[in-house]
């Protein structure tokens, strides 16, 4: 391997933005080897540079980027001396790139086929019929279903699992060298992303492409890597092959990554979780010495706040490097970070009965052809038949993909919609056909909701202390204008904020503070019930732990129920006692979270289990891929929402009969139509191997 | 898309038809004042229940409304005090002549500004894109009669080269319509400039421009092929509707060139209460708008497949 | 009820807000340049009555070159027209016409429109309906026709050319806002408001509107040049206020068909209207460049 030219090289790289501000460092001091048909991965937070280095390598850094110093070698040439015309002629050919977002990715008003067929085109001498040709081929190759069709189509109207492989069809056209993938996955439902992950290592083993993969997922790097170069602020911090970095990492910042991100495999009590703190510097405010220092566990005045850190080698790995002064130094057990709390209370008596709770929209088809038909309403069953309850203290998780209904149950829930059948018990009163604005301001506060997006939850306009006090006057917990602050001020001590924060505006804070402040809001009325709607899937794996922590904990203290709406399971693994799975509206199963994660399994929960990208070396995860999309809603299919894309469907009954709902344990309940031996004979799908993990 | 059509002109007709039930209210619910207008100030009282009784005015409101909508669907919108003939006579030539102007404004008028806007947004930020950009804002700072008065000043008197104006007593004369053209042009185009400007730049940023030219397709194509057809969507409607806000400077030009259109038919009809003039040309306005408006909903349809094909 | 939210703590620093947000004016030459050109007008008009300038509609000497000696002594900076009145001080009184109603028909169209954005954004439904067909219906008439339908119809007076200028902009207006409100409207501090059990006035007003400012201070700005332009078109066509009102344009017609074109008498005027409107398009502009940065 090693007298082999790599077919990319960065040597030294830095690459800044001018901006009004002056001179932005976006990536520093950059070093990566790619080897033919080798798979590197470059993972980090959002923030950390490594998507520019994506962008330097294709020479694509818009009009106020460019490349400081370094170099970047591709097949031995560097790419900085290269014309215009010679960049052109390898980009697309030689290096082809595979982007975040699918459907932004491709062109609005241009058939796919014609997206495609442009690669052959410009690049090899071929005529338009032979390119066509060609695309049809790879269309067929990326395993996409009807692929003439889908030629003949316009990017919005496939979905985006199909988008993703179509751009991934369109990369791979012209037989690349080079493959950089820039988080291709990130947009898509858990069990999509499977199928994408699969198809890319399929890809690369058959063309013998070399790859470099993007991304924040770890599990997914472990998946497809053979090395991994893991960035901080703009900085490779550590390098090295997948098994070097994530078994035997030297990096404080590796260490603290791994630490902070849950796994489906472990357990709970034996591997808490432990946040980073603080957060990522922006780059204008990054310290004097190393990047990290301020957040490290390990930080040593004197010696990691002087000069530059370089990489370094480790004693006896080559190829393996890290950017920290005292690696060798390090006593892994004496870091002091704070564990995430487990939750320790017993749950209490039920708080939150559904019962038998449906929800049907109807939509209108305003197409005179549908009026003549006759079938110009039609149902959207986004919730049948929701049965379940949730008892004092305890966390309740809903797990699902887009399209689930998770969301319009929480509506109904909150009071924003009436549910078109069955009873929500609240506390003994039953809150199902009952509107917000027709319910007691104490029933509201006891009903309360951390939403998704923290960007979206404050309002821009209004400072952080006035948001929290309207909360406070609105659901009658204080009146008068002095206690209300004290309350404001108490609320920011429970979620750990400093109290001028009440003066600051939304945009002066972090995501990870925003999502602080929208608890502090759900817990101004002294809520019975939280709803949590993904509160945490766009925070930064680091501030992911210490919101989760923060959340658990003050639900320990004020013995409140949380219902923890989410797709990840690994999340969902350390936070919640009871897991209840939907799919395309039903429940398809529910028990204790131990329950759900051990066979006998739902075919749809089986399959999501063996979905979840894990980043850890000593567990096996059974491959179960699902074939194609999440039907509508509009149209789910009869009989089981699940038999279009079930491995373990059994026949015609699952097309005609909803499947009906068998008890277990008292409690673990799944709606399924197959045979006891069969889910008494399932295996368990992850499985951790413990004597790797010794040797 | 024949659908979408058809409900488009179901809301268009409706549209008319309230329009011209507003216009009828206004202008001849009552009915005094009209015979008052026909014949006079100095008409008496006698006189005018007299013209009133004759020409059926003492009909319910509602039967004269369709009486009258069905003669303006027929062409018959009545007689012109001013001009002592029927409107339509008077109508149809002078819409002839704005016609002309119209479309001679549009034909300038829109390659320059789609050129002008597209090489502008191509590199935001550039020196072409600046000197379009205050180019544009100038212009369309400097209303028609306001341009009119400065170049009348510079080609009329101080140069001499152009006539003063536009009556076209001798015939169709392209001396004449020059100005009146370029006067519309020099006002118009910056609207639409910076509405394509604003829209190819946006293109220009957009990922799947990034895909095309990390495609390796040559610079020229991903301009062609990937960014003109997405960046004309916005301005192909703009461009349509602005018929509507031409009307305006139509009736400027039309009156500081003294050119016998339109628009300063409609106008003179205003000032000298000419109501069966206004009607006529309110009614023929409107149509105009509304059916631009269809024109542009449909086109903005077959131009865009994300809307054609759901 | 409707805005105790922001008396809690934003109160003492509204005065250093604003003297941030013309702060951020310095970041755009242009922007700059368009307030100097408006500010200049407005002192202008401001300061009318006050500067030692001729009654604007005394018959002085007729047809004076600009800096011509007047018989009392005086200088007719601007010269005089054909009537012979001090054209420096019929533009000085006509800018204070201009401005005052320009920005009052505005301000009251954006009231209207905005009201009618936000309630057909937010409440959707019939209401959406019932507000978009009107807006529609407005909208398909030429602007100017309407002009024309209300000032013949109702006369010529300030109150009137208000309600006109509302008439044509503000289903404009209302499309703009109803556009911004439905993109807001799915943000989740809007959501966060309704679980709470607000109003539905008071997350129009004090949730939504306050947040979609950006771009209707850029479209106000551009709508104020054009009231502006529309005002003095009136004036021009003859439509505008009464005679004794100069308003720039009016001057402009009046001294235009006289055939002996008495070069400044015309241009003056015009370049008075035009240098206005460039200034609030410039602002305009320069406030959507800064806006664009953040």
């Amino acid at each position: 391997m090693e007298e082999q030219t790599p077919i990319l090289e960065c040597r030294n790289l830095c690459i800044s933005y001018d901006t009004r501000g002056g001179e932005i460092p976006a990536v520093i001091d950059f070093n990566m080897k790619v080897m033919p048909g080798q798979g590197v991965g470059i993972v980090g937070e959002s923030g950390c540079g490594k998507s520019t280095v994506a962008l330097a390598i294709m020479q694509y850094l818009g009009s106020n980027g460019y490349i400081k110093s370094g170099e970047i070698f591709f097949h031995g040439r560097d790419m900085r001396t290269m014309s215009e015309e010679e960049l052109r002629a390898l980009r697309g050919s030689k290096i082809a790139m595979i982007y975040q977002e699918p459907m932004a990715s491709l062109n609005p008003s241009m058939k796919i086929g014609d997206q495609l067929a442009e690669v052959p085109l410009f690049h090899e001498d071929v005529t338009i019929n032979e390119a066509k040709a060609r695309a049809l081929e790879l269309l067929e190759a990326v395993k996409l279903p009807d692929p003439k069709r889908i030629m003949e189509s316009y990017p919005h109207q496939i979905s985006g699992g199909q988008q993703q492989r179509v751009v991934i069809a369109m990369a791979l056209l012209s037989k690349p060298d080079l493959l950089l993938l820039d988080e291709p996955t990130t947009a898509l439902d858990v069990t999509v992303e499977r199928g994408i992950v699969e198809l890319v290592k399929e890809i690369s083993a058959e063309f013998g492409t070399a790859m470099i993969y993007i991304s924040h997922n770890l599990g997914l790097i472990l998946d497809t890597c053979d090395r991994v170069t893991v960035m901080y602020s703009g900085e490779a911090v550590e390098d090295g092959t997948v098994n070097e970095v994530f078994d035997a990492m030297c990096h404080p910042y590796t260490s603290g990554l791994f630490a902070s991100i849950p796994l489906p495999g472990a357990d709970k009590n034996e591997r808490p979780l432990v946040p980073i703190p603080g957060q990522l510097p922006l780059p204008h405010q990054r310290p004097q010495g190393c990047f990290f220092g301020p957040r490290c566990a390990f930080f040593k005045a004197g010696t990691c706040d002087q000069e530059k850190v370089r990489m370094r080698s480790v004693p006896e790995e080559e190829g393996h490097t890290v950017r920290c002064a005292r690696f060798e130094d390090i006593d892994w057990s004496e870091g002091d970070h704070e564990a995430v709390t487990v939750k320790s209370v017993k749950s209490g008596k039920v708080v939150l009965d559904v019962r038998n709770m449906k929800k049907y929209y109807e939509i209108r088809s305003s197409s005179i052809l549908a009026m003549i038909r006759g079938d110009a309403v039609k149902t959207v069953k986004a919730n049948e038949n929701i049965n379940f309850n949730a008892r004092e203290a305890e966390t309740v998780a809903i797990v699902g993909e887009s399209g689930c209904g998770k969301s319009t149950f929480a509506k109904v829930l909150m009071g924003l919609e009436e549910a078109t059948d069955g009873q929500v018990v609240l506390n003994g009163e039953d809150l199902a056909h009952v509107s917000v604005q027709n319910r007691k301001a104490r029933t509201v506060g006891h009903l309360q909701m951390v939403f998704q997006n923290p960007f979206d939850t404050l309002n821009p306009s209004h400072s952080v202390g006035s948001q929290i006090a309207r909360v406070i006057r609105k659901f009658g917990v204080e009146k008068d204008p002095n206690k209300v602050r004290e309350k404001v001020n108490e609320l920011l001590d429970l979620v750990k904020l400093p109290r001028d924060f009440a003066h600051r505006r939304p945009r002066q804070l972090s995501g990870g503070q925003k999502q602080r402040i929208g608890i502090a809001s759900a817990y101004a009325g002294g809520p019975a019930v939280v709803v949590a709607d993904e509160p945490v899937s766009a925070l930064d794996v680091s501030v992911q732990a210490a919101v989760t922590g923060l959340l658990t904990e003050i639900q320990n203290d004020l013995r409140s129920t949380l219902l923890f709406i989410s797709h990840d399971l690994s999340v969902v693994r350390y936070l919640s006692d009871r897991v209840v799975v939907m799919y395309l509206g039903h429940i398809v199963e529910q028990g204790t979270t131990d329950e759900v994660f051990s066979p006998p399994y739902h075919p749809y929960t089986e399959a999501l289990l063996s979905a979840v990208p894990i980043a850890d070396t000593s567990v096996e995860q059974k491959q179960i891929i699902l074939k194609g999309d999440i039907p509508s809603a509009v149209n789910p299919p009869p009989g089981c929402p699940f038999q279009t894309r079930c491995p373990r469907k059994i026949g015609s009954i699952c097309e005609t009969e909803e499947p009906p709902v068998k008890e277990f344990e008292p409690g673990h309940q799944i709606a399924c139509h197959l045979d006891e031996d069969v889910f008494s004979s399932m295996e368990p799908v992850i499985v951790t191997h413990e004597e790797e993990k010794i040797a | 898309m024949l659908i979408l059509a058809f409900r488009r002109f179901l809301s268009m007709a409706l549209i008319m038809a309230i329009v011209s039930f507003t216009l009828f209210a206004i202008f001849e619910s009552d009915k005094l004042a009209v015979a008052g207008k026909v014949l006079g100030p100095y008409s008496n009282t006698e006189q005018r229940e007299l013209w009133l009784e004759q020409n059926g005015y003492n009909e319910p409101f509602l039967e004269r409304y369709v009486t009258w909508v069905g003669n303006a669907l027929t062409g018959d919108f009545g007689y012109s005090i001013q001009y002592k003939s029927p409107v339509s006579d008077v109508l149809w030539p002078r819409l002839g002549n704005t016609a002309i102007l119209a479309g001679l404004y549009m034909l300038f008028m829109i390659p320059l500004s789609l050129t002008l806007g597209v090489i502008a947004g191509m590199k935001e930020g550039s020196i072409q894109d600046r000197v379009v950009s205050v180019g544009s804002v100038l212009t369309t700072s400097v209303p028609e009669f306001a341009s009119a008065t400065f170049f009348s000043a510079i080609f009329v008197f101080w140069l001499g080269w152009l006539p003063g104006t536009s009556a076209m007593t001798s015939g169709f004369s392209w001396a004449e319509i020059f100005l009146p053209v370029f006067v519309l042009v020099m006002y118009g185009f910056g609207y639409t400039t910076r509405m394509t400007r604003a829209s190819m730049a946006e293109v220009m940023t957009s990922h799947y421009i990034r895909t095309a030219v990390l495609k390796g397709i040559p610079y020229r194509r991903v301009i062609m092929k990937h960014a003109l057809r997405n960046a004309l969507i916005a301005p192909f409607t703009v461009i349509i509707l602005q018929l509507n806000w031409l009307l305006s400077g139509v009736i400027v030009v039309e009156v500081f060139f003294a050119y016998k259109g339109f628009g300063k038919l409609l106008l003179d009809a205003a000032l000298f209460g000419d109501i069966f003039v206004i009607e006529a040309c309110t009614l023929v306005a409107v149509f105009v708008a509304v059916f631009s408006q269809f024109i542009s909903d449909i086109g903005y349809t077959l131009l865009n497949p994300r809307i054609r094909f759901t | 009820m409707t805005t105790e939210i922001q008396s809690n703590d934003t109160s003492p620093s509204a005065i250093s807000k604003m003297f941030k947000s013309i702060g951020l004016l310095r970041e755009s030459p242009i922007a700059i340049f368009g307030l100097s050109l408006i500010l200049f007008w407005v002192i202008l008009a401001i300061l009318a009555p006050i500067l030692p300038l001729y009654d604007p509609n005394a018959p002085l000497e007729p047809f004076k070159a600009p800096l011509a000696d007047a018989r009392d002594g005086g200088l007719y900076w601007l010269g005089t027209d054909h009537k012979g009145r001090d054209i420096l001080s019929r533009v000085s009184f006509g800018a204070q016409q201009v401005l005052v109603w320009a920005t009052t028909a505005t301000a009251v169209a954006y009231i209207v429109g905005m009201l009618m954005g936000v309630v057909a954004g937010y409440l959707g439904g019939w209401w959406d309906e019932i507000i978009s067909f009107i807006s529609n219906v407005l909208l398909s008439f030429p602007v100017i026709v309407l002009y024309i339908i209300i000032i013949t119809y109702l006369g010529a007076t300030g109150f009137n050319i208000v309600l006109a200028v509302t008439f044509a902009s503000a289903p404009g207006i209302m499309r703009i806002v109803r556009g911004l409100v439905l993109d807001l409207r799915t943000r989740d501090y809007i959501f966060a408001a309704q679980t709470r059990g607000e109003s539905s006035l008071y997350i129009m007003l004090v949730e939504l509107l306050p947040n979609a400012r950006g771009p209707l201070i850029v479209d106000a700005c551009l709508r104020l040049g054009y009231t502006t332009i529309t005002i003095a078109m009136l004036g021009y066509l003859g439509l505008g206020l009464p005679p004794p009102q100069p308003t720039g344009a009016k001057m402009n017609a009046e001294t235009q068909p006289l055939g002996s074109f008495a070069g400044h008498m015309a241009v003056v005027p015009a370049a008075a209207i035009s240098s206005l409107v460039l200034g609030f398009n410039l602002l305009a502009d320069g406030l959507r460049e800064i806006s664009m940065k953040d």
